[in-house]
């Protein structure tokens, strides 16, 4: 098979058109107006405090590791599917021990609490590091 | 290739490129209210030209000509380049669909790679929505919008590679050609479903649609912005990613342009219609979820689902590599069957363990304390 390779140009130069097209009509098109509040974020009417640059929750930031992680475990997966056929018994044996070693992973943090969202399950869990101590010295 | 058969394809794929997207965004937000109406018992916009069909148009110009607002502090290039990247990701993906039989604008031999691989740009353009706006609600809506589409980004992928593994190549050309005998619907209805749920929820449609919930969230991640930066979010990109979704569902499981009577582009144009009504109808039909259940439901649930497919998929091609698709159909339909059946009393008993650990907890705490 011979890919043709120039429609894709001609096609992401169409959507570059169109979007700058609109966006450049709506520019023109519409109505320009600066007052007081203008500017301002809207926050459902009530006066915003502070800046939006604030700090949010750690679990956005572990959520996007863990879909770096199992992405790319899908990018090695891509690989054997392709080649299931001639892989053959060997490449199932590896791909078996691959996909055990990632869902053993998913299993870790699934007990350790790092899927749920809300700070009931870990917050336990660091509670018990005390008391563990605790019956250890006895 | 002459000039003159350059020229016009040239022409055809630049008409077909605005086409696809100029035309969801105008049939599909109209269409949805509609329904919507018809589904509540009311009548959805009705008053501008013969059955209100002039309302897009309407919608649409008053769009053009209002204001495009940006927020004093909000990083005005980034703002401005949020909703164009998350604009050219559907356009870019609908590249590699086949449309009729030997049409495919570009015919790429890693078509399922790059339908996963460009179709992840548009998160991006959310977050820097989110981010460049300088709006708490912005940046939560961004935030949760990339934390809800990396998660059923994965189930996703899986089952397209299932699907690649049933076909032997990555090329879409090739899996709809080889579903010349039999739909993958039909062989692998575990993976549909499972690609179906992950897909509603990469298009942030009820029930999954937390990143703009109204009733917490302003709008979302596009709360800030106006005028036709606004229609590019909410018209051009949400329904031209429903309309994209729905050409590679049709191509992955529903036989693409394969139809009776032999096939042709319309029948693709007639599943894209239905998928549509689909999204439509349940976004009319569920309440919307809650944001742990969300994420829990793609990690705890999808996620393994898809591995096992993927792992019983691979072992009965290798078992029989001449005559897989019945045993793959038959583990596929009975695990359906039994998910079906089994899955809501598990869940409830999960739910019922939960409640109980975290009244065990209450009570500690309460006795510690």
């Amino acid at each position: 098979m011979e890919a043709v390779l120039w429609p894709l140009l001609v096609y992401f130069a169409a959507a570059l058109a169109l979007v700058s097209a609109i966006l450049t009509l709506s520019y023109l098109l519409g109505q320009r107006h600066r007052d007081a509040e203008t500017g301002k974020p809207y926050e459902s009417g009530i006066v915003s405090t502070g800046s939006a640059r604030v700090r949010f929750d750690v679990k956005f930031y572990q959520n996007a590791m863990f879909f770096v992680i199992f992405d790319l475990e899908a990018v090695f997966i891509f690989a054997w599917a392709l080649a299931v056929r001639q892989a053959g018994w060997t490449g199932y044996a590896e791909i078996v021990i691959f996909i055990g070693v990632l869902g053993s992973a998913l299993a870790y943090l699934w007990r350790q609490g790092q899927l749920d969202w809300g700070p009931r399950r870990r917050r336990r869990l660091a509670m018990d590091i005390p008391k563990e101590n605790d019956r250890l010295r006895g | 290739m002459t000039v003159v058969t350059f020229i016009i394809h040239f022409v055809l794929i630049f008409i077909l490129a605005l086409g696809i997207m100029v035309l969801s965004a105008l049939i599909f937000p109209f269409a949805m209210r509609r329904i919507w109406g018809f589904i509540g018992d009311r009548y959805g916009p009705n008053r501008v030209g013969p059955q209100g069909l002039l309302q897009p148009f309407a919608d649409g110009l008053k769009l053009f000509i209002k204001e495009d607002i940006t927020p004093s502090k909000a990083n005005r290039v980034l703002f401005a380049m949020a909703p164009a990247i998350t604009f050219i990701t559907p356009m870019l993906t609908v590249m590699v669909i086949p449309f009729s039989p030997g049409f495919t604008i570009a015919n790429l031999n890693v078509g399922l790679l790059y339908l996963v691989a460009v179709g992840s740009f548009s998160i991006l353009g959310l977050l820097l929505a989110g981010w460049a706006s300088h709006n708490k609600y912005s940046l939560l809506g961004g935030l949760r919008s990339v934390a809800q589409m990396v998660s059923y980004e994965i189930p996703l992928i899986l089952n397209i590679i299932i699907i690649g593994m049933l076909v032997g190549s990555l090329s879409l050309d090739d899996v709809v050609g080889s579903q010349g005998k039999v739909w993958y619907i039909a062989v692998q209805p575990l993976a549909f479903l499972v690609f179906l749920i992950a897909g509603m929820a990469e298009l942030n449609r009820t029930p999954f649609d937390l990143p703009e919930a109204e009733s917490e969230l302003v709008s979302g991640y596009m709360t800030e912005y106006g005028g036709l930066r606004f229609a590019l979010f909410a018209a051009f990109i949400e329904w031209g990613e429903v309309a994209v979704w729905s050409m590679a569902t049709s191509a992955l499981f529903l036989g693409g342009w394969r139809g009776p009577f032999g096939g042709n582009a319309g029948w693709l144009v007639l599943k894209v219609l239905v998928m549509a009504f689909f999204v439509i109808w349940v976004y009319a039909t569920f309440p919307r979820l809650q944001v742990d259940q969300l994420m829990a439901f793609a990690w705890k649930v999808l996620i393994p689902i898809s591995l096992v497919n993927l792992g019983a998929t691979g072992l009965f091609i290798i078992l029989m590599p001449d005559n897989f698709l019945l045993p793959i159909a038959a583990f596929s339909w009975v695990s359906v069957v039994l998910l079906v059946a089994l899955f809501p009393g598990l869940l409830r008993k999960a739910l019922l363990r939960k409640r109980l650990r975290q009244m065990e907890n209450f009570k500690l705490e309460t006795t510690e304390a």
